[in-house]
């Protein structure tokens, strides 16, 4: 049995619904099943938990009351006031990721943020409307952004590609800071489980060991929610507050 | 933040209503992301991640330039180096706290460090 299980064997897409459309393969997985079960266990906690809207909140309610002040916050520390009709988006992304990365920490499931494809689409999401946003607000001053007042012209052909490049390089950082937490954490977790029955009666270290890395990786599951927020509430007040 | 959210009595919420009020009208941009409240793995992890997407970010733009000026190896080794200088830039901005401002100025960290000394001068004040 162990032989069988790799250590990788968890990240494997399988199909459960094959949907050809010309040559776009767009199956249903099991990496979409778990993006619909996150879905909706968010409507659920959400608007069940909110439905009694008690003035006094119950514990449900305080906990969905407890996800939007934290978003909340986030928001307004980093982008300010102006950043309060960005809430929606934001939190929606900090719950889809949060929730994902939750559900992952249930065994047998699956980690759909374990996966590049998934986080550098969000990355790309976030990039790509974070850059109209500026230039919505800012038309063609939004390029001063890539050249620093205060540096002299000289240096200008090597500042500003140098600059450029540095702002590509978000969603890549963006989604591989994600992705690699997340695949480097239950692979480690599951390198761990193999030792418990490869050792027999000392198996009891490394099942300690993995019950203690359980505890680090819902730290890290919800920590790598908190990043990818507050980088994008970051990559937000950048294209508000332009010097 | 968490901190905030713990139950409390109702000097406690006077106070943490107050704040909340200050907070409305104050507009405060370009807050830094505390190092502190993580640990050393975190930041070590961050400053890797922010080192090599910059450098594949660099050398993905000279091998395509390459490929359609027919300049190779020229730009890549030249797009290899920016890139690389592009990381150190962004690892030191993570590094100091500058958040991710590509682009920052002078200028807007000045602003930020007066915005920062505001706030500090605030509650001593009242």
């Amino acid at each position: 049995m162990a032989e069988k299980h790799s250590p990788l064997a968890q990240f494997e897409i399988k199909t459960l619904l094959p949907i050809h459309i010309g040559d776009a393969n767009i199956s249903f997985t099991n990496s979409s099943l778990f993006m619909v079960i996150a879905l909706v266990a968010i409507s659920v906690f959400l608007i069940m938990g909110m439905r009694k809207g008690q003035l006094v909140p119950g514990r449900w309610q305080s906990m969905a009351e407890l996800c939007y002040e934290f978003v909340a916050s986030v928001i307004r520390d980093t982008v300010g006031n102006e950043g309060r009709r960005y809430f929606p988006f934001v939190f929606t992304l900090f719950m889809f990721v949060l929730f994902g990365n939750m559900l992952g920490m249930i065994p047998y499931s699956f980690t759909f943020t374990s996966h590049i494809a998934v986080t550098f689409a969000m990355a790309m999401v976030v990039f790509i409307g974070v850059t109209v946003l500026g230039f919505v607000k800012h038309g063609f001053k939004f390029f001063g952004i890539f050249a620093p007042p205060g540096v002299p012209i000289a240096m200008w052909p090597l500042l500003i590609p140098i600059e450029i490049i540095s702002y590509l390089s978000r969603p890549i950082s963006l989604s591989v800071r994600l992705f690699a937490n997340m695949l480097a954490g239950h692979t480690l977790l599951k390198v761990f489980a193999g030792f418990v029955p490869a050792l027999g009666a000392l198996g009891v270290l490394p099942l300690a060991f993995v019950a203690a890395l359980s505890g680090l990786e819902m730290v890290i599951a919800f920590l790598q929610a908190y990043v990818f927020t507050i980088l994008t509430c970051l990559y937000i007040n950048d294209a508000l507050h332009l010097h | 933040m968490i901190e905030r959210n713990k139950p409390d009595s109702i000097k406690d919420l006077d106070d943490r209503l107050r704040r909340l009020r200050e907070r409305k009208d104050g507009n405060k941009p370009a807050a830094k992301w505390d190092d502190d409240t993580r640990g050393a793995l975190g930041v070590a992890v961050r400053v890797g991640v922010e080192l090599v997407a910059a450098i594949g970010v660099g050398v993905g733009i000279g091998y395509l330039l390459d490929r359609w000026l027919d300049t190779t190896p020229w730009l890549l080794v030249v797009f290899f180096l920016l890139g690389a200088a592009a990381g150190m830039m962004n690892v030191y901005r993570v590094m100091s706290g500058m958040s991710q401002a590509v682009g920052y100025s002078a200028e807007r960290k000045g602003s930020a460090e007066n915005m920062r000394d505001d706030d500090d001068n605030a509650p001593r004040e009242t």
